[in-house]
């Protein structure tokens, strides 16, 4: 008994192209409604490589950021404008995990009200001494 | 012991940034196999979550699990985690020992009686108590003292969840899982042989945001870790798809990374985060490093008939069956049939892991 078999030279999951149009499909949704997606590729079965093949798709594009927060993280807005690739790393710059964000900025990037109101106590003690 | 600091306040208070705090959060909700939508949800519990009292008790073990969960290197998240808990007894890595030890145990145990969260690696064995004690303590009446007051217990590994290498045939400790025992508490079993660090402090996490158990599986594993199995999530599964199998560890087909099914890969049958989650940060797991599942998430996994025998093979030779069916006076063509009755004999079997023999089996009957 003889069984077919499709022989292919591929050796990928198969899910980069699916993963391609979720992107399309967010973006679109960004644009429309704002809406924010954020694809956790950690959740996702990919082979070795595959997500290189998804980094060289998307491209670079213009901005590139680094924040030093808890070991260092990485945010890449790729070639498609709203589609940011974010990387998180620990001290020893391993990743802790990889992220995909459909949005017109990552919201790490942005200053933390929290944050700010330290930044206010440094200025109070700041200019106090001065 | 545990204190009223928050969380967010012990991480203030080691310098970290809101930013950090966010980056916390993210890489928790990837942890802890949740959509990163739930984001927020995860950074407004954690800012109110309160140290929780964990006492840990290690049994017969091989402290595989303790490892696992220390090779982390700070300041990860699995590190912060640490901190985030208050570790009142572990005997491994506690510097107190002998009477002092166990006086930190009971303190801990009284001051947050009914609240404490008792960590468990390790079996525990029933034929005679000398087999492993811990001050003079046998594992038996330690876990039955310490599980009195827990408001829910966590069997860290294999060897807690289901009794493990101990157990394995023909088990002279007589070792027992700690569901064996304690039926009255909560348990949360986290398998694995070691489980995955970020599974482990995962399921703190959970307690810590949500200050209630995960959803468990009939196994009692969390479903967020152990709902999927490792060949629908396998990187290699077009491979199986395509009926491409490597027949030996150095053919072509191994060098092209095709399936591992033959070679004995138990990932169709086994239930765990390895294919997502995966080892050392992110790096692999070992299908990906060319070796099969050993299943080692699942009951009894030490006797499933080889770790490099496939699922579709039988458990039992044809020619040793062949003589057990001559013996009764059938013919050799009988062997067939006896190694198929003790498969299916095996597959209705309570311990059986997951209950499915065969190699199409996707999904838990």
């Amino acid at each position: 008994m003889t069984f077919p078999v499709e022989v292919t030279s591929e050796p990928f999951t198969g899910n980069v192209q699916p993963l391609m149009h979720e992107i399309f499909h967010a973006l679109r949704r960004l644009l429309d409604t704002g809406e924010v997606t954020v694809i956790d590729l950690r959740a996702l079965p990919l082979a070795p490589g595959e997500e290189a093949q998804i980094e060289k798709k998307l491209g670079k594009g213009e901005v590139r950021a680094s924040i030093d927060a808890l070991g260092p993280s990485e945010i890449v807005e790729t070639g498609i404008t709203g589609v940011w690739l974010v990387t998180h790393f620990n001290a020893e710059e391993e990743i802790l995990g990889r992220y995909i964000e459909i949005c017109r900025i990552p919201a790490i990037l942005e200053s933390q009200d929290q944050d700010i109101e330290y930044g206010l106590d440094e200025m109070e003690a700041l200019l106090e001494t001065r | 012991m545990a204190n009223d600091k928050s969380l967010i306040e012990i991480l203030k208070s080691r310098g970290v940034s809101r930013r950090g705090f966010l980056k916390f959060c993210t890489t928790t909700a990837s942890m802890m196999a949740l959509p990163p939508s739930m984001v927020p949800a995860i950074a407004s519990a954690l800012e109110k979550a309160r140290r929780p009292s964990v006492i840990w008790l290690s049994f017969q073990e091989c402290t595989g699990c303790t490892e696992s969960l220390t090779r982390s290197h700070t300041p990860t998240v699995e590190g912060l985690i640490f901190d985030a808990i208050s570790l009142d007894y572990h005997h491994t890595l506690q510097a107190a020992s002998g009477d002092a030890a166990e006086h930190a145990r009971e303190e801990a145990m009284k001051e947050n009686y009914g609240n404490y969260l008792l960590v468990v690696d390790g079996s525990i064995p029933l034929d005679n108590p000398g087999y492993s004690t811990i001050a003079g303590i046998s594992n038996l009446d330690m876990l039955k003292e310490t599980a009195k007051g827990a408001a829910a217990i966590v069997s860290v590994g294999s060897c807690a969840a289901f009794g493990g290498l101990p157990h394995a045939n023909p088990n002279p400790t007589g070792a027992a899982s700690v569901s064996d025992i304690i039926t009255d508490k909560p348990i949360i079993n986290v398998p694995g042989c070691p489980p995955i660090p970020v599974v482990i402090t995962g399921v703190f996490l959970h307690y810590l945001t949500l200050g209630t158990i995960p959803e468990l599986d009939e196994l009692g594993r969390p479903k967020a870790f152990f709902g999927q199995n490792i060949h629908d999530r396998c990187y290699r599964r077009p491979f199986y798809e395509r009926g491409q199998f490597a027949e030996t560890f150095d053919d072509e087909g191994a060098k092209a990374g095709w399936c591992l099914y033959k070679l004995g890969c138990k990932g169709p049958v086994t239930y765990n985060a390895c294919a997502t989650v995966k080892w050392n940060q992110g790096t692999s797991f070992p299908i990906e490093s060319g070796h099969g599942c050993l299943g080692c998430s699942e009951p009894n996994f030490w006797d499933m008939g080889g770790f490099y025998r496939a699922l579709s093979e039988p458990i039992l030779d044809v020619h040793r069956a062949a003589g057990i069916a001559a013996a009764v006076g059938a013919g050799a063509g009988l062997a067939v049939g006896v190694v198929n009755q003790m498969k299916k004999k095996r597959a209705q079997s309570p311990n059986f892991f997951s209950g499915c023999v065969a190699p199409v089996c996707r999904s838990r009957p």
